[in-house]
């Protein structure tokens, strides 16, 4: 019972904290990326903003996900109760 | 502390249990539609003031949605638009005391994201027929038809959880952050739930946008692309 308690508290801790590793690296790279094509074409602007939201919204998706399954695992977790 | 996947309930109807997220998802129905009805009462060829701002709203989601997708605005224009104003609105009734926003709550984004659903299905069987529909799956290649069926599943979820996870988490971290710190400390968080609430619910706009049409281009042979980009934004 304690350590199903806490293990879940270490693994919902560790699936944010890794979890969010890989979509802040992937976020930086596209931003930088969109920036880097806004500097070469200021025209296109408008076109690869939006491009670059909806890319990071699909991108975050990823990290949504980690934080969901942390709070399964505090707060609706099957083997707790 | 109570669990951000629990919903309290308020009262029940029968054997229905009615949760604060739905009264509140009233509300906002009631506001938005007494609102439009109230606005567009009337109309006039010299616009007033009031509906020039209306007329530019519209204008800017007729923009947004040709340059998403190259289509004619006209079809979508209503669903995209209420869906927008939707979420916009329930993102930021956060800011009033005592609301909780209702797209914070598991139900109303999976029936957000149910809906986008449906209407994906609908608008590609009123371009393509039932027919187009089906072969839709099938491009490029038959082989695709189980990760086809598959992705429009998982996009749907992709969706909803998306939706939920930021609207939930910008909440959370408020209580979290008044029940340490005190009254006013939480104001620049809420200031960044704001900019939050209207990303997403561009976002979710946006990408129903983007599975409808790309379920209707694979349906019909021709996309409904007469009037391509009207207008163009000078910025």
């Amino acid at each position: 019972m304690e350590y199903i308690a806490i293990t879940s508290i270490f693994c919902a801790t560790f699936a944010v904290a890794f979890g969010a590793i890989g979509p802040a690296i992937a976020e930086g790279r596209a931003v930088a990326a969109a920036m880097e094509a806004i500097a070469r074409q200021p025209d296109a602007a408008n076109s690869i903003s939006r491009t670059l939201f909806v890319g990071l919204a699909m991108i975050e998706t990823t990290a949504i996900y980690c934080l969901v399954i942390a709070l399964l695992l505090i707060f609706a977790n099957p083997f707790l109760v | 502390m109570t669990s951000p996947l629990d919903s309290t309930v308020l009262f029940q109807i029968g054997p229905i249990q009615i949760s604060q997220a739905i009264v509140t998802t009233w509300a906002i129905i009631g506001i938005l539609v007494v609102g439009a009805f109230l606005l567009t009462r009337r109309l006039d060829l010299r616009p007033t003031q009031r509906q020039a701002a209306l007329e530019l709203l519209v204008t800017t989601l007729d923009t947004q949605i040709t340059e998403t997708t190259g289509a004619a605005p006209a079809p979508y224009r209503g669903f995209i638009g209420t869906l927008f104003l939707f979420i916009l609105v329930a993102n930021w009734s956060s800011l009033l005391p005592g609301i909780d926003p209702p797209t914070a709550m598991l139900e109303t984004d999976a029936a957000l994201a149910v809906l986008v659903f449906l209407s994906v299905i609908w608008f590609a069987i009123l371009a393509g027929g039932v027919g187009g529909w089906l072969k839709s799956f099938a491009t490029p290649n038959p082989v695709m038809i189980p990760l086809n069926i598959l992705q429009s599943l998982t996009r749907v979820f992709s969706m909803f959880v998306r939706l939920f996870g930021n609207v939930m988490s910008g909440a959370f971290v408020i209580g979290i952050v008044a029940s340490l710190a005190g009254l006013l400390v939480p104001i620049p968080l809420m200031a960044l739930d704001l900019l939050t609430g209207l990303v997403q619910a561009y976002i979710f706009a946006v990408l129903a946008m983007v599975f409808i049409t790309s379920a209707l281009e694979q349906g019909t042979p021709n996309p409904a692309n007469t009037d391509l980009t009207p207008k163009k934004k000078d910025t």
